[in-house]
């Protein structure tokens, strides 16, 4: 689904975050919304009084003396409730927060430490984070209602410094029931008193989802292109869990990573034994891995192997293990139990095989971008499927 | 403008050299085990531990990264990760933390059984003579209380304990009340043989919230011959008693623990029957203690610990086999050596550490007062020999019971990491120190390894560990798994339509 538009702005520099309108609202719920004027809305002057701007798919034939952008490409994406940011300078429309939406995100940075070869989001070298965060404070000030998890990602969040406190503290005191899951590569959480100061932030619900790729520091470093953030990341999992903070393991499965998957996840049940989470996620086609193909593709079907061989450790020693990014055709079956449909809804994509397979409702599909590159082996699973059951549980 | 990458060798070059790690090895199966500070296990191809004693082990290879990241070496090119290495080191000891746990009180010697490998047991005794008197029991409980540690378990035995089930009225609200002013969690458990149980002591104990822990040595026949009572109905009653046990207190209230008798070595597969078919699901294949009446006896009881080790491999390949078909059931001395193999921990099995549990982690109260560090140290004075003895509760603080020449004496020979024979041994991290065997057994606490029963038996039986788990055989794994986990195995795949 489609996140960005654009068209012509006018009587604005600085970005503008709202919430998308519809429909008219009576005159004192107007300051936080941006009107959004449909083809067939007609609209007088007094009607879009008091909002924070306006957006209007068609030209706007009078200047509203406000700010607004018209003449849009695109307006179906945009719903009702949407929170969206509005650019002065270039008349983009981004889409911030879809309140239907199941996974959220809170976007807060470009940059990162780590160059990983198959990054999903390429870094960028510019400095941001004043303009995120600003941005940000006010999205999270915006959203309603307050959804049960949302994910802190970047970009390497931990580059906002203590811009990065102020959002946290900002989501514990306007969403403390909310779920906060931040993706870092906690390579900032090996500096104690960092550590020991998020910590201090007593976010009742805060975890981190931090990437290793290798029990061998070398290889580690070498698809973070890093060096020395094996150690750096490896010390800030101590650092974390010390401090009482709860942390998952992210795995990307890919050619580089799959050869030392078992060995992996042996150092992790010996070495971070306190993890909560482990999860083994499909590569995404995306950011920088097209670039990185040959390096990095293994057809999934292929590293079915390991990737059992790396479930049933964890599995059998109770460390819980999900598989993130990977179609039910292409897993075992005795691995659909750990499947989760990861992929967030507007990233998700189904091929013409998937229309007649059976087991499509509890499959989680494809990213978009998989259209492009996937495995050679998806299929549509006919009946009688099968299926996963727990076999007759031990008496004890 | 996006950034370059750089090429694999920039990050993950062959360092030029490496420095070792602590690390023990042993040779078995024509491979080399080696296991690091912090007992984790590697088996490497012959020739690897002189190629890392000489430095010229390739550091390009596989084999050269799994021992570097296994913390056996580390080299220049990344960090050692000492405090990883301490973390894991630290939470291995950590059931040493904490203080006394497990404290045993001896309520009375009278029973009414005259066991071949029984200890201190006094059929005739009169009443009174040989139980815990109120102000004994008094001092005995608050001396347990005095322990730092925040859970503790209130282990009541004898002889007969429900001979004394006054005393064992009189102890339980005050150890209860104790614990509460104190903020512990408190366990209790009754061992009994179950002969004299009734319906209104079981009562007691449900409302309580007791316990239980019998003796079933096996199948009838068997059970009869090693635990000789008036009416030879030992194990009638047993049985009895254990359902009556399960009725009134639920399934899981009751546990049995067997004793291995020179007869019982015939008898492997039986007596793991007999448990599957009382529908236990653990079972404790336990050799006979070489303390009290069982040395005196020992024309009658003792064997050589080859003959006990044949009779423990029979036993658990049978219980993996009952395993496999479905049922579970877990042999109670492979668990625990498991979860020291296999997993990040210890256990708090107080007679397989090191610092020994004697004192640390396990206290005896004696019905007379006196306090030993282990039962076994009991069984030894009533041989006459007070060697650990230490103290008495009328006379001692908990202080003075630690710090008393005793305990010391004992204390210096506690640790394996310091014991010839252990200081370089690959196990050393799964085993013990057992001054009080070697004691009993050798006449010196500390021991000589190569003719001990009780080294003998843990090399043994390690090895055959290791043996199974090098075949990595899927079903057998998850078998040891659930025994270690407490989980059951799921997840079976089939065609449903």
């Amino acid at each position: 689904m489609r996140l960005t538009t654009t068209g012509v702005a006018h009587n604005f520099e600085k970005s503008i975050v709202g919430v998308i309108a519809k429909e008219a609202l009576p005159p004192d719920q107007r300051t936080r919304a941006i009107r959004f004027v449909g083809p067939n809305d007609a609209a007088s002057d007094a009607d879009l009084m008091g909002y924070r701007a306006i957006l209007c798919h068609d030209e706007l034939h009078r200047d509203p003396g406000m700010p607004y952008i018209h003449r849009l490409r695109e307006s179906d994406h945009l719903r009702d409730g949407d929170i969206v940011v509005l650019e002065g300078r270039t008349g983009l429309v981004r889409s911030l927060y879809r309140p239907y939406e199941l996974h959220h995100h809170l976007f807060v940075t470009e940059r990162c430490n780590s160059n990983c070869l198959m990054c999903s989001q390429p870094p960028k070298d510019r400095d941001d984070v004043e303009a995120l965060t600003e941005r940000n404070l006010e999205l999270i000030d915006l959203i309603a209602p307050h959804p049960p998890y949302l994910t802190i990602t970047g970009g390497e969040p931990t580059l906002l410094g203590d811009n990065l406190f102020r959002l946290i503290t900002q989501l514990k005191f306007s969403m403390p029931e909310t779920e906060l899951h931040m993706l870092t590569n906690g390579r900032t959480f090996a500096w104690p008193k960092y550590a020991r100061r998020f910590a201090d932030l007593d976010h009742p619900k805060i975890s981190l989802g931090i990437p290793l790729y290798s029990d061998f520091a070398g290889a580690h470093d070498y698809v973070v292109q890093a060096r020395g953030a094996f150690d750096q990341t490896v010390a800030g999992l101590h650092q974390a869990a010390r401090n009482g903070i709860r942390v998952e393991v992210r795995v990307v499965l890919h050619k580089l990573t799959i050869p030392r998957l078992t060995k992996l996840v042996e150092y992790i049940y010996r070495n971070l034994t306190f993890v909560e989470h482990i999860a083994l996620m499909g590569l995404e086609y995306t950011g920088y891995t097209p670039r990185n193909i040959a390096e990095l593709w293994i057809d999934p079907y292929d590293y079915q192997d390991e990737l059992e061989g790396a479930v049933e450790y964890l599995a059998v020693r109770n460390m819980t293990v999900s598989i993130y990014n990977h179609q039910l055709c292409v897993l075992r079956p005795s691995l659909w139990r750990f499947a989760r449909k990861s992929i967030s809804d507007w990233k998700t994509l189904y091929l013409p095989e998937c229309e007649t397979c059976s087991a499509l409702p509890a499959c989680g599909g494809l990213f978009q971008w998989a259209v492009k590159k996937h495995s050679d082996h998806i299929h549509a699973i006919s009946s009688p499927q099968p299926c996963v059951v727990d076999q007759k549980c031990w008496s004890t | 403008m996006a950034r370059a990458f750089y090429p694999l060798e920039q990050f993950a070059g062959a360092p030029a050299g490496f420095h070792l790690l602590p690390f023990r090895f042993i040779r078995m199966n024509g491979k080399e085990l080696l296991v690091n500070e912090a007992g984790e296990f590697l088996f490497a191809p012959p020739g690897t531990v002189q190629g890392l004693v000489d430095e010229r082990l390739d550091t390009s290879t596989d084999l050269y990264r799994d021992l570097k990241a296994k913390h056996f070496v580390y080299d220049d090119s990344s960090s050692p990760l000492l405090d990883i290495l301490a973390t894991k080191v630290r939470t291995k000891f950590d059931h040493i933390c904490g203080g006394t746990k497990l404290h045993i009180f001896v309520v009375t010697l009278r029973c009414e059984h005259s066991c071949d490998y029984c200890q201190v047991s006094r059929q005739t005794a009169t009443r009174g003579e040989f139980d815990m008197s109120t102000s004994t029991a008094d001092r005995a409980v608050a001396m347990m209380m005095d322990s730092p540690a925040r859970e503790v378990t209130l282990e009541i035995q004898g002889g007969e304990p429900l001979l004394a089930f006054d005393v064992i009225q009189y102890i339980i609200p005050r150890a209860k009340r104790l614990a509460k002013e104190k903020g512990k969690n408190l366990d209790i458990v009754v061992c009994s043989n179950l002969a004299c149980v009734t319906d209104d002591i079981l009562m007691y104990f449900r409302d309580e919230g007791v316990k239980v822990s019998t003796s079933l040595d096996g199948p009838a026949f068997l059970h009869n011959k090693n635990r000789p009572r008036p009416g030879h109905n030992s194990y009638e009653k047993a049985i009895e008693g254990i359902e009556r046990c399960r009725a009134i207190l639920g399934m899981e209230s009751v546990a049995a623990l067997m004793t291995t008798t020179a007869t019982s070595l015939d008898y492997a597969t039986e007596i793991v029957d007999e448990y599957v078919r009382r529908d236990f699901h653990s079972i404790f294949l336990r050799p006979i203690s070489p303390y009290g009446f069982a040395i005196k006896t020992r024309h009658r009881t003792g064997y050589e610990m080859g003959r006990f080790l044949e009779f423990y491999k029979k036993g658990l390949a049978h219980i993996l086999d009952i395993n496999r078909s479905g049922y579970r059931i877990a042999e109670v001395y492979t668990q625990i050596l498991l979860t020291k193999m296999l997993t990040p921990h210890g256990t708090r099995y107080v007679d397989m550490q090191s610092p020994a549990g004697e004192a640390w982690n396990v206290l005896v109260y004696n019905y007379d007062g006196d306090v030993y560090a282990s039962d076994e140290s009991r069984m030894l004075a009533e041989m006459n020999d007070w060697t650990f003895r230490l103290g008495n509760v009328h006379r001692d603080t908990r202080r003075t019971l630690f710090t008393g020449d005793s305990a010391l004496r004992m204390f210096h020979a506690s640790c394996n990491q310091a014991l010839a024979g252990c200081s370089d041994c690959a196990f050393q991290s799964y085993c013990a120190a057992d001054p009080i065997y070697h004691h009993s057994t050798q006449g010196d606490m500390y021991g000589n390894r190569p003719t001990s029963g009780f080294c003998s038996r843990n090399m043994e039986v390690i090895k055959h560990l290791f043996s199974i788990i090098e075949e990595n055989d899927r079903e057998t794994m998850r078998i040891f798994w659930s025994w270690i986990t407490g989980e059951c195995v799921i997840e079976e795949v089939v065609e449903c339509a």
